[in-house]
């Protein structure tokens, strides 16, 4: 009955399309990334790792992709789930108008990422942008800087920028695990004489841990990708302080050298499915716990 | 007790803070939006002197919203009404018959989730099935780039609806395409509300797929649009402002709408209550 009653055509429908448009370009892409394919020659050569090597030679730019890809995830991570933290275990009790900050912390998250670019370069503008004239209208102006095209604080800004967008929706995710930790475990500790730290550090944190876990993957695959931002934003400079790898491989896209640009995507493509393949088991662990 | 009030009053003041920092880039958009050129050079919060409506008309027209906002709403809804009905079909399947090879091939489907996109091959792809610069071919990669997550979802949904109900569909003598749309696809309603509304909000905000296969300007979605025409208006605040409210409108509203199902929605399948 249960072969009959679940057809493999139910299955096979949405994994055609996913085969076809995802996983059959990402196999192409391994062998491609092999050769010098780029949008000026007739005939495709195999060229061995030289595309790799290119990519990883200290010469070219390449690293900087890669870096400050790992950095922005890691800080991003970081920053939005300490913030999105706080905020949830504040939004939990003890607030007023509840609902209402639920909903304007998560509204940045559904404003989309290039809209969000367009925002912050007029906010972050050195000489009209609202972050600049707030600090010469208190008396900071030595405060003041180039924002998005000073060395030193362009990938800074551009890490701010996620993570007012990103804060929220870590927010949310992380409410509905603490709404689901029983009332009963604090008052257990309330009787032991447990103080606000202690319940946090035994009860909240190591209950929360499931969700906890969520919002790092989710985070961890979103950093990796990350490109409108940081497009619109510096479109990866000033030189190469916010180039990420996807900014790059729009620019070799741009440039026509599909080879290298099919590398950098591959070995986005081998630490993604590393990683995912990680994240999936974990998740599904954690969903049948 | 006294400890209490005073750890309530720094709550409440630090919510706020954190609440008006992030009310704040949307309200100086939608207060420039109001204003002359020469005003909103400065993007300041000064209120406008005169309200100018003009400025959403002059928008329509110069940024052609009207095409886009339409071409928006096909490609999103067309893909999330495909994404929802192939989905839940591989997401029931695959939740009621785990075979070895099934369990498989789900992990294969989520696997999804995490792959980025080959933009170089997918454009060879694009050309054998001949989708590239159509519309249909924007439709089709937004809903394959919907499919993983909604499996996901939709997967530890069904889950949790007895399989009882299947007994009964067959008994009544259901076959599997009857069962599964008059009795299954009507119980994942609260499920498929909530995806919809995630793919329709994620490819109405995608900005990537369009910018590498659509080279028509006739065929973009209002992310490009705006882009284009941020591009070319980078001095006139008043009116990107006015653009840009615009296009993010439909997505809060559907968001302040439907706030309870995407966040159940971005919390379904990971925490289990």
């Amino acid at each position: 009955m249960t072969r009959r009653m679940y057809p493999f055509y139910f299955i096979a429908i949405a994994l055609a399309f996913y085969v076809v448009f995802t996983v059959v370009p990402s196999l192409m892409g391994i062998y491609l990334s092999f050769t010098d394919w780029n949008s000026y020659v007739k005939t495709i050569r195999f060229i061995g790792l030289d595309n790799y090597s290119t990519i990883f030679s200290s010469d070219e730019n390449y690293m900087h992709g890669i870096r400050n890809t790992v950095v922005f995830t890691v800080a991003t991570i970081v920053l939005k789930t300490i913030i999105g933290l706080l905020l949830a275990l504040m939004v939990n009790k003890g607030i007023r108008l509840k609902s209402f900050h639920r909903v304007i912390l998560f509204m940045p998250s559904v404003i989309p990422m290039l809209v969000v670019g367009i925002i912050f370069k007029s906010i972050y503008d050195p000489q009209y942008g609202l972050i600049n004239e707030t600090l010469r209208a208190v008396g900071l102006s030595s405060w003041t800087q180039h924002w998005l095209t000073d060395i030193q604080w362009a990938f800074k800004s551009v890490i701010a920028v996620d993570v007012w967008k990103g804060a929220g929706y870590i927010m949310v995710i992380l409410l509905a695990g603490l709404q689901a930790i029983s009332h009963s475990y604090y008052e257990a500790a309330d009787i032991d004489g447990a103080g606000v730290w202690k319940k946090l550090r035994y009860i909240t944190l190591p209950l929360l841990m499931p969700s906890l876990t969520v919002t790092t993957v989710l985070n961890l695959l979103y950093g990796l990708k990350i490109f409108d931002t940081v497009y619109v934003l510096t479109n990866g400079g000033p030189g190469y302080a916010t180039d990420v790898v996807y900014t790059q491989v729009f620019s070799q896209f741009s440039l026509g050298s599909y080879g290298v640009g099919t590398a950098l995507i591959t070995v986005l493509f081998v630490i993604m499915t590393i990683l995912g393949f990680f994240a999936i088991k974990l998740m599904s662990r954690e969903e049948q716990g | 007790m006294k400890n209490k009030k005073l750890q309530a009053v720094i709550a409440n003041t630090a919510i706020g803070v954190v609440s008006l920092i992030a009310i704040i880039p949307i309200l100086l958009i939608v207060i420039n939006a109001f204003k002359t050129g020469a005003e909103s050079s400065s993007m300041g919060f000064a209120l406008p002197k005169t309200f100018h409506f003009d400025n959403f008309s002059t928008v329509i027209e110069k940024g052609k919203l009207g095409h886009s906002f339409l071409n928006s709403f096909a490609y999103s809804g067309i893909s999330a009404l495909f994404c929802i009905l192939f989905s839940s079909m591989a997401a029931f399947a695959l939740s009621r018959n785990r075979s070895r090879l099934n369990r498989l091939l789900y992990f294969f489907l989520i696997l999804g989730i995490a792959l980025p996109l080959n933009y170089f091959t997918l454009i060879d792809v694009m050309k054998w099935t001949e989708l590239m610069n159509t519309r249909a071919g924007i439709i089709v990669l937004y809903m394959v780039t919907q499919i993983p997550f909604s499996v996901f979802i939709l997967f530890g949904f069904i889950g949790g609806v007895p399989k009882e109900l299947d007994e009964a569909g067959v008994i009544d003598g259901c076959g599997p395409v009857r069962l599964y749309f008059s009795v299954i696809f009507p119980v994942l309603q609260p499920a498929a509300v909530t995806v919809f509304i995630l793919a329709f909000l994620n490819t109405w905000n995608e900005f990537l797929l369009p910018l590498y296969y659509l080279n028509s300007a006739q065929k973009w979605p209002m992310t490009l649009a705006v882009y284009n025409f941020f591009g070319q208006f980078q001095q006139s605040w008043n009116l990107v402002s006015a653009d840009i409210i615009l296009t993010i409108l439909p997505v809060l509203i559907v968001y302040l709408l439907g706030q309870r199902f995407i966040i159940a929605g971005m919390t379904s399948g990971s925490v289990k209550g």
